[in-house]
Order: structure tokens, then sequence, then C-alpha cells
């Protein structure tokens, strides 16, 4: 088993925390897995990525051209991973944001209102955990529990006083592709 | 030990730590500052020395003098940080006093950019001053390979009074991976005996770079040629992967090591006998080990993928010498190879009837 995830959007909007949150849970479950992220002279607004390979063998390559998951947070990022998301593979899409049609039909497409949810449990800033809640339940990458508990761990201290509102938006994001995501659609 | 998870240069930080570092030089310079960073908290917190110097030039022969004075030194940085430093680390290969290098690569030549290379690999193994002399090479492909090799790096770096180099690129020093520290290293308290620690009641040692007579200047190289022919002989390192029976040889070092087991496993996969042959140790070149690989006769032909313009590769075609067609393909300017680049060019070779079409290096440019 190996999966590769791509988490994308602006600057500030949380996506190599996302990234880091399941890269955590995996390394805490005891699975081999690896975080990379976009570096270099960026500007304030401009977009950010990460690359999480998770596995059980020793990952090779953290790098992937068409990565198996794609969670985009804004419209440039989608605009730039809809096309590179392995066919049978999944897009979770932050409706807030993005309110164009998803084109591609030989793929799974989650469109969650992240910024809508994560404004219900206090904050926009919850978005990113949000899109991460929705993508593990619809996937088998990990138990939400074991991504709550990284929560825990690694939430950095200043934040410490959101871990509830993180947990809870995590659930929210979670539940919502329990209804909006058909059982057969999930990616595996 | 649990396994934690590390960035790169953090844990590379940290495990010089665990293996006994004592002082650090350095000057910040992206993508290695965060092992710069750490240190500045770490070694204050231990009560070790720290300085952030006025440049990489001031470092490296800060650098010298506590080398000089047999305390376990180390500095880092990347690039065009470590051309400002040649002139000192011949300097440190001349006196032959142990120091550790870390080169977190980035595009080149010039100001480049900030992304991942291995544009330094001549620079690292050939020569990293003027003169005659080799530095050991260290290439970790993971972040765990990383922590282990700086273990064992101030001691290869004591044990012949020599320069060790840990040689990484942007990608290693800026991802993260779970990794396991090792437990912290003890060190004799004894300083060694060619150590510049204060003559009181002894006869002063010198140790020093220049000797005018060109007599005394060839017997000190030759003296540094026997102890590198010493290194070539025992320090070689280096991984295999599914290359027993492979028949399409990729030699990758670095990260790139790493990328193109990836590809091995879905050329594997896909039905062809791809393998890996990873050197760990730049310099010394594993080159019995590669040499009696091929001389085996089941590889048809050698694919070298690197983040450059093909510098390892002329290194495997010398051991090749000629026995089987050497292939290159690779990235430059911080542009990543990945396992998706590389399987089509095996399969080229695979189709190709085994590489039939001679050397094809400018794979690189298609």
């Amino acid at each position: 088993m190996e999966h590769s995830i791509i988490f994308a959007g602006f600057g500030g909007q949380g996506a190599l925390f996302a990234g880091q949150l399941l890269t955590y849970a995996a390394a805490d479950a005891g699975l081999h897995v690896t975080w990379i992220p976009s570096y270099g002279p960026e500007m304030r607004g401009g977009t950010a990525h990460c690359t999480v390979v998770v596995g059980d063998e020793p990952i090779g390559s953290p790098l992937v051209r068409n990565p198996d998951m794609v969670v985009a947070m804004n419209l440039p990022s989608t605009d730039k991973y809809e096309p590179l998301v392995k066919s049978g593979g999944l897009l979770v899409v932050n409706g807030s944001l993005v309110k164009r049609p998803i084109r591609r039909t030989d793929i799974e497409t989650l469109v969650v209102p992240a910024n809508d949810m994560a404004q219900e449990h206090g904050s926009q800033r919850l978005a990113n955990v949000v899109m991460l809640g929705a993508l593990l339940e619809a996937t088998d990458l990990l138990p939400l529990e074991q991504v709550e508990q990284a929560l825990r761990d690694h939430l950095p201290k200043r934040h410490y006083h959101l871990l509830d509102a993180n947990i809870a938006a995590l659930r929210a994001g979670a539940e919502f592709a329990r209804i909006f995501m058909p059982a057969s659609a999930a990616v595996t | 030990m649990t396994k934690e998870l590390w960035k790169g240069n953090e844990a590379l930080a940290e495990a010089a730590i665990r293996a006994g570092v004592e002082a650090f030089f350095g000057y910040p310079i992206t993508p290695q500052t965060e092992l710069l960073e750490y240190m500045s908290r770490r070694m204050v917190e231990l009560g070790l020395a720290f300085l952030q110097a006025e440049s990489e030039i001031g470092a490296i022969n800060m650098v010298y003098g506590a080398a000089c004075a047999g305390v376990r030194v180390m500095t880092s940085s990347s690039s065009p940080g470590i051309s400002l430093m040649q002139e000192g680390l011949s300097y440190i290969a001349a006196s032959e006093v142990p120091v550790v290098l870390v080169n977190i690569m980035r595009g080149g030549p010039g100001l480049g950019n900030i992304q991942p290379s291995q544009g330094d690999y001549f620079l690292m193994t050939k020569t990293v001053g003027h003169g005659d002399f080799h530095a050991i090479v260290l290439a970790p492909s993971t972040i765990q390979e990383a922590v282990d090799l700086m273990q064992i790096a101030f001691d290869l770096a004591f044990k012949y009074r020599t320069i060790v180099t840990l040689l990484g690129d942007g990608s290693l020093g800026q991802m993260m991976e779970p990794v396991e520290m090792p437990p912290f290293k003890e060190w004799p308290e004894k300083r060694p005996d060619w150590a510049l620690r204060g003559a009181k009641d002894r006869p002063p040692r010198i140790i020093t770079s220049l000797y005018l007579g060109a007599d005394k200047l060839e017997a000190v190289n030759l003296r540094l040629q026997e102890k590198l022919q010493r290194i070539a002989a025992n320090e070689v390192r280096y991984e295999t992967f599914m290359a027993d029976d492979a028949e399409h040889l990729i030699v990758a070092f670095g990260t790139v090591g790493r990328i193109a087991k990836s590809a091995v496993r879905q050329a594997r996969a896909n039905g062809m006998k791809a393998g890996l042959f990873r050197p760990i140790t730049l310099w010394p070149y594993p080159e019995k080990e590669l040499d009696a690989l091929i001389a085996q006769g089941r590889v048809k032909d050698i694919l070298v993928v690197e983040m450059n313009a093909g510098q390892m590769l002329e290194d495997v075609k010398r051991i090749a010498a000629q026995r089987v067609p050497v292939h290159f393909t690779g990235r430059m300017g911080g542009v990543i190879p990945l396992p998706d680049d590389i399987l089509p060019v095996l399969e080229a070779l695979d189709a190709s009837g085994n590489g039939q079409n001679g050397h094809k290096r400018e794979m690189a440019f298609a």
C-alpha cells in the first residue's frame, strides 16, 4: 500500500499544516511517510502546497507527478491539480472558494464548503482541518481518531486553545463526507 | 527508541549534537538555514560553542582554528557558500585536522536558486579546494540515513584527520520523515596528541599548511596520498536494490537514489529486470563493487540519473570501461526528476534491444 496526497492552497490557509497533521498521524501509526513542502520565495497570497506519501514500505520518491488524492483549498490549486489527479483518484475541493464545476469524470470529486463550515466552528482558518476530515472519511488512509490524537500531540502550543475547535472541525468534515460521498466511491 | 517526525535540516543538526559536536561556526543560506537556526538554540542550551560568523569565509576559518585544537567542530552551508569556503577547506586538508561539513545543495551555477540540485558532485568529490586531496563524501538518500551517517562522520574525521562532508540537497533538507534518533555518543576526555591546547611543560606542536621546500611539500603530499588510499580501501559504502539479476542498472545517489527506487519498483511490476546501484560514499566511490556487478555479465546497460548535467556519469563511464553502454538522464536548475521521468527511459532501453544505440546522454534534453 502506498498513497500520495497533495494539499494545496493560498499561503495562510494551512495546506502545509493539514499535510503535516496527516504525516504526524501516519508516523505515530507506525507507517512509512514523507512530507515535502513547496518552498522558495513565495508572495503573500501566493499558493503553497505539500506532498505526503504514506505507505507500509519504505518510501522511495517523496514526490509524484500524478497524486492519488488532492486537497485543493482554492481555485488556483484546483486549476493546477485537477488535471494531475491519477485516474480513479480523489479530488477534494473547497466549494466555498471554488465555484466552477469539476470537469474530470474519471476521478471521484468531493466538494466541501470548507470555509463556511469552518466559520460555523468559529474561524475560517479551520477550513484546512475540515478538508482533512473529509479526506479521511472518503478514504481508508487512517482512522479519524489517529488524526485527532495527532492534533492533541502536535498542534503548536500557541494554538492549543483552539484544540477543541480543531477536533470539532475535523469531525464536521468527516460527517460531511459521510453524507455526500457515496460509499461506492471510497478511494482505497 | 521511538520514531519522531523530523525535518531534514533539523534532524542533521540534532544528529550532530548526538554525535558529540562541540562547536559550530556558520552563515545562513537557504535551503540549509534551519540547521544553523536549530544549532543556535540547541548548542546554547547545552553550553556548546555556536557562532554565526560574518561570512562563510569567516566561518570556515573559525572551524579551522577549532579543529586545530582537537575540538569536534562542524559547519554547514549550501552550494554558493561552499564555494566561498574552498580556500579554508584546502588549508584544513593540508593541515590534516578533522572537520565535518554539511552541504545542502541548491541550483546553480552562480547564485542560482534555492531548489534541490546535485550540481556540486564534481566540487565535492574531485576537489573541494585547491591542491591534491579529497574529502570523504557521504550522500544520504533519506533523513534516517543522514542521521546515521552523521554518527560516523566525526569518527571518520578524527580517525583519518580529514574533512568529512555530508552531501544532501534542498529536498532532503526541507522534507520531513520519521526518524529514530541515536543516543548521545561518549567521547574520551583526552584530546588527540596532535591538538594545540597550550604547550606548557611540553615542546610546542605545529600545525601548518605552508611548506616552502619542494621536497618537504612533496613528502607531505605523499603522506596525504597514502592516507587517501587507506580511506579508499576501507571506507566505501553503497546500497544495491534488486540489482542481483538486473539487466538495466540505474546508478543514482542521494535524493535521486530514493526516487530511482520507486522507478525500479514500477519497472519490476511491469516485468522489466531493473535494479539500482546507489553509492553512499561518493568519495571514495564504490568502484570495485560497481565493477564487480558489471563483470558478472548480467547488466546489459546502465542508466545514470542525476540532478545535474551528468557529473557522476563520468565516474560510472570510467568504471564501466566500454563493457556496457552508459546512458544518462537528468534535470537541472532545481528540477527534480520523478519516477515517471525515469521509467520511460528504462522502457526505451528495454525496447531498443538493450542499448544498441550507444551512449544516449542527450536523453536528458528530450
